[in-house]
């Protein structure tokens, strides 16, 4: 036998060990696809337990079963109507339950449960219709809105929109535990007359009553639930176009047409698919282009895409408003008018719209009444155009020079601007540190916290600016016209002026529209001539749609996306 | 061999406690606050909401409440999803993470041991370049510029075909599963091609392979037995480690892919300072780690005789 160096033996070409260990090899990878293939099948049944198979491989549009797919951005935290505070559950709650209003497809009030309604002074009276079913066939009655609302109100049920029902007479009290919660001015007189009692009489009552706060629960079904109504799809009664026949969390929910539905000849789809729940814009995107969904938003990225695609590009205004929010407290240097005024004069919502965030859909903020609001005829800021600050960098110096004689300081320390983590309020944040640097020599730290801690700081009033936003809860301008009121728990900056204060009262209280809108146009004015706040944006989204699905329709209160007027259209 | 198992499962337990007691003390430190929301509630909502949680009491009673109930086996309701218990969260949403997270491994020990074999017997040739080359790629890239380029070849492929070869993302059947997982092992395969290479390099060089092949042995024999099965045992040994990692790390690849695994999960609450759900999915998570790393320990006794006697 030939000598060997054993170092190198086994790398000799042509070696028979190599020869041997390659066709070894060969065996074991043959073998290792076997093992995988046998691990799959068994995986595959193992799949079947943890989701549901009616939720897959479907197309985008099932026209044989009239049924769309689609997707949520989120996993509802609950469907319980009467806890629910996010947009995700507020959607879907749309799709599958009833108030007695509701928003119809051009955002219009019309009737829901209830067949008509009535307000004399401060009493409210809503008849239902007699043909309103939940989806176990009982029919709903005035009593299922008594329960409901008196739950929501309940201190021990702890919800966080309590306060949307505060103009009913006694609401905010028992909510504070001070009155029972029978007290509360909400009357089943009969199953088909409800009678609400107002603290006050109010004019925009209505609008609030199309919130999902103030959907009906069966109070035998909600018993029966023992505590868990709204966690699965039949731990819930529906009333609504549809009715939720399965929810695997996280991953899938499905809605069927509910036959009950007092109104369900309206409703031309059969079903909807929520088949995916996730907010990352890129796999939408790519579920969407694999004909996996049938409406997606899109990133800045993705315009150009769209474009060559030829997709038709729809634009929506999802309703909340941004704003850099200025602490108030006087201790805070930021209390300065003056020092406000500069900062206003240097700031430019349009260039950090355009030039620094660049997304699809957002709108250079000018006031903190959106432009989708509506006034007495036309949209509010038609009747009230806002007024803006001109960036102005010579004028600007001049108050800060005026802040600094009054604070009495040469030069300001730091300011501190409280932010989030997320990629925009990131680069509005660097944007901002940079401008205040430049035009006027200001020194701003970022301070970006998760959204709790940020709450939290924000509540304690540890910041000298903050970014914050605010989303609409009913379709008045008072959802945001009450924000900067001394006694608003959300006015975290703790803005207080006895006369902004007078025109949210008149806002409430005011019967007349015209006035009402007078007296926002007016909180406008304050805002901008104070300074409470810089204007930053209005978030908005632009979306593609699958060309078969008609009728899609996106509300800035209520369903964000709303199929319940959505059809198949099997021509295109 | 049964005192051996006892010790380390006592040692195991100690270390869950640990982990439970150091999150715990970590978690009440952040400074934030889990039941604030959107919208500002009033006093008396708060503090029922506080009575409700428990976290009306000292935090010290509230740990020792937490550590009884936990014993039970219960982890208490989630904070973001009111009607939820932690149990049901874990139960739901852990096969699903452990599903992708075995078939991960499968592909990174399988390819691994495959790959780590052929760069060592072609050493310094075409087949072992090519490999190394790929698998430093493979170590590099983060996992998710995988899922996010493999997903959009995907895309791309489906569309020149005309008919999906494989679902873009979601979740159900085995098809759904190839390509996250496949990503998902991306990285571990990488590394334990590299580990197999070095210690089957280690394995050929030494004296027993010398004295089979004058034996006579059969080269055959020689590799199988021998080479294979000496060279293969650091690889085992990384296996538990990794069944755990790739398990509990699949969160990118969860996010991309629109899976209902238990990551998602185990990220937000951290974000939403949601107490019982981070407080659940970590010891869930380090348990689970812990009785990898036993359930390898005792594995490796088993296959190699040598460590059961020291």
């Amino acid at each position: 036998m030939k000598q060997e160096d054993p170092k190198d033996f086994a790398q000799a070409p042509g070696d028979r060990l190599t020869r041997a260990a390659g066709k070894q090899l060969a065996i074991y990878a043959l073998a290792a696809v076997a093992v995988l293939v046998a691990v799959m099948f068994v995986l595959n049944a193992l799949a079947g337990l943890t989701s549901s198979a009616a939720g897959m491989s479907r197309m985008a549009v099932d026209v044989e079963n009239n049924i769309i797919t689609t997707y949520l951005r989120d996993e509802p935290p609950q469907m319980n109507s009467m806890l629910a505070s996010d947009a995700v559950s507020g959607m879907v709650l749309a799709h599958v339950m009833e108030g007695l209003l509701r928003y119809g497809p051009d955002d219009e009030l019309v009737g829901g449960v209830a067949e008509r309604w009535q307000q004399e002074g401060n009493t409210v009276t809503f008849w239902l219709r007699d043909d309103a079913r939940w989806s176990n066939g009982e029919p709903v009655t005035a009593h299922d809105f008594e329960f409901a609302w008196k739950n929501v109100l309940d201190p021990a049920v702890g919800s966080q929109y309590a306060f949307i029902l505060y103009p009913i007479l006694n609401a905010e009290q028992a909510n504070n535990g001070e009155v029972p919660v029978s007290e509360v001015g909400v009357d089943a007189v009969d199953d088909r007359t409800l009678v609400v009692t107002l603290q006050t009489p109010i004019a925009y009552f209505e609008r609030m009553v199309a919130y999902h706060t103030y959907l009906p629960v069966n109070e035998e079904f909600h018993r029966q639930t023992n505590g868990r109504y709204g966690a699965d799809a039949d731990e819930m009664l529906y009333n609504g176009p549809f009715m939720m026949t399965s929810w695997v969390h996280g991953a899938s929910m499905q809605l069927e047409k509910n036959p009950y539905y007092w109104d369900a000849e309206r409703i031309r789809l059969d079903g909807i698919n929520y088949a995916h729940m996730t907010s990352d814009a890129s796999t939408l995107l790519n579920l969407f282009k694999d004909d996996q969904i049938v409406i997606a938003d899109l990133g800045a990225e993705m315009l150009e895409e769209a474009m060559l695609q030829g997709w038709t590009l729809n634009q929506f205004m999802e309703g909340t408003v941004f704003y850099t929010d200025f602490n108030h407290r006087p201790e805070r240097l930021t209390s300065n008018l003056n020092l406000r005024k500069a900062m206003a004069l240097v700031h430019d919502a349009g260039e950090l719209v355009n030039r620094v965030i660049k997304l699809p859909g957002y709108l250079p903020g000018k006031s903190l009444f959106p432009v989708w609001l509506p006034g007495a005829e036309e949209t509010f800021r038609e009747e009230y155009p806002a007024q803006e600050y001109r960036r102005d960098i010579t004028k600007a110096k001049e108050y800060l020079q005026a802040a600094l004689d009054e604070l009495g300081l040469d030069r300001l320390p730091p300011l501190v601007l409280l932010t989030g983590d997320t990629p925009v309020s990131r680069i509005q944040a660097e944007y901002y540190q940079e401008v205040f640097k430049r035009n006027l020599d200001i020194d701003l730290v970022i301070d970006a916290q998760i959204f709790r801690q940020r709450l939290e700081k924000m509540t304690a009033g540890d910041f000298d600016l903050v970014a914050s936003g605010w989303g609409p809860d009913y379709n008045d301008p008072l959802t945001f016209g009450d924000l900067f009121a001394s006694w608003n728990l959300n006015n975290r900056g703790r803005y207080s002026n006895p006369a902004l204060d007078a025109q949210v009262r008149i806002a409430q209280s005011s019967l007349d529209m015209e006035e009402r809108m007078r007296a926002f146009g007016e909180i406008q004015r304050i805002i901008h001539d104070d300074v409470i706040m810089l204007p930053d944006y209005e978030r908005g989204y632009v979306y593609v749609t699958h060309p078969q699905v008609r009728g899609i329709r996106r509300h800035v209160i209520g369903a964000e996306t709303d199929f319940t007027n959505a059809w198949i259209d099997a021509g295109e | 061999m049964w005192w051996y198992t006892l010790k380390r499962l006592f040692q195991g337990v100690i270390t869950v406690w640990f982990i439970a007691t150091a999150t715990f003390i970590g978690m009440h430190n952040v400074p934030g606050d889990p039941l604030s929301g959107d919208r500002a509630t009033n006093a008396t909502i708060r503090a029922n909401l506080e009575a409700r949680y428990g976290l009306d009491r000292p935090v010290t009673e509230q740990y020792f409440i937490y550590m009884r109930n936990m014993l039970r086996g219960d982890f208490g309701i989630s904070y973001t999803q009111q009607n939820r218990e932690v149990n049901d969260i874990i139960r739901e949403h852990f096969p699903v993470s452990a599903t992708l997270g075995i078939l991960a491994v499968l592909f990174a020990a399988m390819g691994g041991i495959l790959f780590g074999a052929l760069t060592a017997l072609f050493r310094n040739r075409l087949p072992d370049y090519i490999i190394m080359f790929l698998v430093i790629l493979g170590i590099s890239v983060p996992s998710f510029v995988f899922a996010a380029l493999s997903q959009l070849s995907l895309v791309n492929m489906n569309n020149v075909l005309g008919f999906s070869i494989l679902p873009v993302a979601g979740w159900g059947t085995v098809s759904h599963m190839l390509l996250p997982a496949l990503v998902l092992g991306l990285g571990t395969m990488a590394y334990m091609t590299r580990l197999m290479r070095s210690s089957m390099l280690e394995v050929m060089s030494s004296d027993y392979i010398r004295t089979a092949r004058a034996k006579g042995l059969s080269p055959t024999r020689i590799f199988s037995r021998h080479q294979l099965r000496n060279a293969v045992l650091p690889v085992i040994t990384v296996l538990g480690p990794a069944i755990a990692a790739i398990t509990t790390g699949g969160f990118v690849v969860e996010l991309v892919f629109a899976i209902p695994g238990l990551g998602r999960y185990f990220v937000q609450a951290v974000q939403q300072l949601d107490y019982t759900v981070i407080m659940g999915t970590t010891v869930f998570y380090g348990a689970f780690l812990v009785f990898m790393v036993i359930l390898v320990d005792l594995v490796y006794g088993w296959i190699d005789p040598r460590v059961r006697l020291q």
